[in-house]
């Protein structure tokens, strides 16, 4: 039986054009919705089989305003069963101060997590550390990029892509693990899971540190490339003109 | 001392360290009077197929000196021992720690982004991942991708050393004004077991390579959430087919389940480079265009004529794929069939 954390991250869900804020310093998520990154859902699929496997337990853990409520009802809809808001701007935590917040947590806790994931990158900030961070700030082995991983006894074998093939680690538990999307398919909540989720009490925490931020002066968007489209028509019609160009760029020849 | 983590394959360093040594002289050049080296880690090649034997580490070691006297480097670091013969992130680390710099850089690979992060948690650093540019030095504020790309962060990056990754071609590798002649110094760092325990223990590679196809292909039909549904695709199917193509995907659409992860193109899937690049029903996010701006010529279809896909196309036809598409492969298939 392994007890599992997945920490996961409240994020714009950005589909089209993006907006910032007033003041450039966010993104302007007014009139968009809020997700989980990819990572992260691949991270809590894989916990959720994991916990399966071996009889164990999912705590789900986010950092972030009340509103992250609604990412990890959604992680315990998929079957995590417990879950821990910190509640602080996340705005005012760089991914130094994410991993110092949740190792405080982790230290105070009584559980004793087995394996503790997270994703890979943040869809937002994309800062590519606080997996590792956290498994430095907790002396525990850290392993990134993971796709699949199956528990053996007191210790985790995972795979990730290399550069090679696939690379295989095995290291002993308890263990960090920041996870990459492609190697599970995160499944949909259930109606029983949903269910669930709506009732489940989520346990409160304020954060143990004090963050130093992370050092963001302003975002800007990149410019937009004039367009040089030709545009060839409409539908079907449209259809004989880009047989004589891929005709002409030689692609029909084999 | 500016020192940059070179990752290597078969043909010397790859293209996205040669990208940041570039990048790397730009900042010494801003910031005045630093040096730039260079560390490899382990057997040399190890990047790629397996490193091979003496000789054709030797080769790799010739085609480095090449390019990193191209690029103007300093001095070569290179870090190598029997503790180091498979890749591990924190050996990684200590290997770089055991060249003491003011600024550590690497390429925001899988490998750069890991032990940079190693590096930066053991020396209480910050971390700026994925720059892109230099926007100050004093004091040094730096613009890097975030949202995937879609938007830049101006960051202030404090700290010794100062820790940064150097997001993938957005930076042009070029030759040094003045090439140098670099010295290679060989050394074995110490490891301690602990570094050893995230090591690989073995590489699978065993399976074919099912990106290889999509990579490697000369025509890719990509599809998006346009097509529908999981039963939507017979008609790319077919057009991929007559064409002799490959199929690629959005995110959307491997996210969805619709086809499998391996065909997804973008950020965080393949990158391709095609004659022809055939954008189904597709939008065209900034980390789709990741994937596929190296494309030789790039065709959109699709219902709205603002999308990106369609404003930063070669040609585009506006309309339904469901319609377009069939009416395509007809067309290539009378085409052929009367030996046009
Ligand atoms: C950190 C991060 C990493 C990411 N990595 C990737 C990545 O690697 N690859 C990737 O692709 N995305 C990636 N994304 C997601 C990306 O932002 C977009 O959400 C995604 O690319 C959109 O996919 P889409 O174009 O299929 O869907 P949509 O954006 O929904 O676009 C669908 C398009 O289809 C058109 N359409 C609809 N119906 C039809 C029809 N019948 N015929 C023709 N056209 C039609 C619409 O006009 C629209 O343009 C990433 C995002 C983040 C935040
Ligand atoms: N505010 C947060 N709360 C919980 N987990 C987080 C938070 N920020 C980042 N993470 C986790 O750390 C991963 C990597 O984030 P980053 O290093 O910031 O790119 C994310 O995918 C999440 O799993």
């Amino acid at each position: 039986m392994v007890n599992l954390l997945v920490c996961i991250k409240r994020v714009p869900e950005i589909a089209g054009e993006i907006l910032l804020s007033q003041d450039g310093h966010s993104i302007d998520a007014r009139h968009v919705g809020h997700t989980l990154s990819e990572h992260d859902e691949c991270a809590i699929e894989l916990a959720v089989g994991l916990a399966g496997d071996t009889g164990g337990e999912v705590r789900v853990l986010s950092l972030g305003t009340a509103e992250a409520a609604e990412q990890l009802r959604y992680a315990v809809a998929l079957g995590a069963g417990a879950a821990t808001l910190i509640t602080a701007d996340p705005e005012s935590y760089g991914p130094a101060d994410v991993a110092a917040a949740i190792a405080a947590e982790v230290r105070a806790s009584p559980a004793a997590y087995d394996l503790i994931l997270v994703g890979n990158d943040a869809a937002d900030t994309g800062d590519f550390q606080v997996g590792v961070r956290l498994g430095f700030a907790l002396g525990r082995p850290v392993l990134t990029g993971i796709n699949t991983a199956e528990i053996h006894g007191s210790s985790v074998l995972a795979r990730g892509a290399g550069p090679q093939g696939t690379d295989v680690f095995e290291v002993p538990l308890p263990a960090v693990m920041a996870v990459q999307e492609g190697g599970v398919e995160p499944r949909y909540p259930s109606i029983r899971g949903r269910l669930k989720a709506k009732r489940l009490s989520i346990d409160r925490k304020d954060p143990l540190i004090e963050p130093i931020g992370s050092g963001r002066v302003k975002l800007t968007l990149p410019p937009t490339k004039p367009s040089t489209v030709q545009i060839l028509g409409e539908g079907p019609d449209a259809v004989p003109a880009l047989v004589e160009i891929l005709a002409s760029s030689g692609v029909l020849n084999r | 001392m500016i020192l940059v983590l070179v990752e290597t394959g078969s043909d010397g360093a790859t293209p996205t360290s040669l990208e940041t040594l570039t990048f790397a002289r730009e900042l010494a050049g801003r910031l005045g009077g630093e040096t730039v080296e260079a560390l490899i880690i382990g057997p040399l090649g190890a990047g790629e197929a397996s490193a091979g034997g003496p000789e054709a580490q030797e080769r790799v070691k010739e085609k480095l000196s090449a390019q990193l006297a191209e690029q103007g480097v300093d001095s070569i670091h290179h870090a190598a021992g029997e503790r180091l013969e498979r890749y591990g992130a924190s050996g990684w680390a200590t290997a770089l720690g055991a060249v003491p710099a003011a600024y550590v850089l690497a390429a925001g690979t899988p490998r750069g982004s890991e032990v940079l992060a190693h590096v930066a948690a053991r020396a209480g650093a910050m971390m700026a991942a994925n720059v892109v540019g230099i926007v100050d030095t004093e004091p040094l504020v730096l613009s890097r991708q975030v949202m995937g790309g879609g938007v830049f962060e101006h960051m202030r990056l404090d700290g010794a050393p100062r820790v940064l990754t150097v997001a993938g071609h957005a930076v042009d590798p070029v030759a040094a004004d003045d090439a140098s002649a670099p010295v290679w110094h060989e050394f074995e760092p110490e490891l301690s077991d602990a570094d050893l325990v995230t090591a690989v223990v073995r590489v699978e590679t065993g399976a074919p390579d099912a990106t290889s196809t999509l990579t490697g292909a000369r025509v890719v039909v990509g599809a998006g959430r346009g097509v529908g549904s999981a039963d939507g695709f017979d008609d790319l199917l077919q057009l991929r087919d007559q064409l002799g193509a490959a199929l690629g995907a959005s995110r959307v659409v491997t996210s969805l389940g619709w086809r499998p992860h391996h065909e997804q193109i973008g950020q965080t899937g393949s990158r391709i480079s095609p004659e022809v690049y055939l954008a189904c029903g597709i939008s065209g996010a900034v980390q789709h265009w990741a994937g596929c701006q190296s494309a030789k010529m790039i065709v959109a279809i699709n219902t709205d004529p603002d999308a990106p896909m369609v404003t930063q196309a070669d040609y585009a036809i506006i309309g339904d794929l469901h319609q377009v598409v069939p009416a395509l492969t007809a067309a290539l298939r009378r085409r052929e069939s009367s030996g046009g």
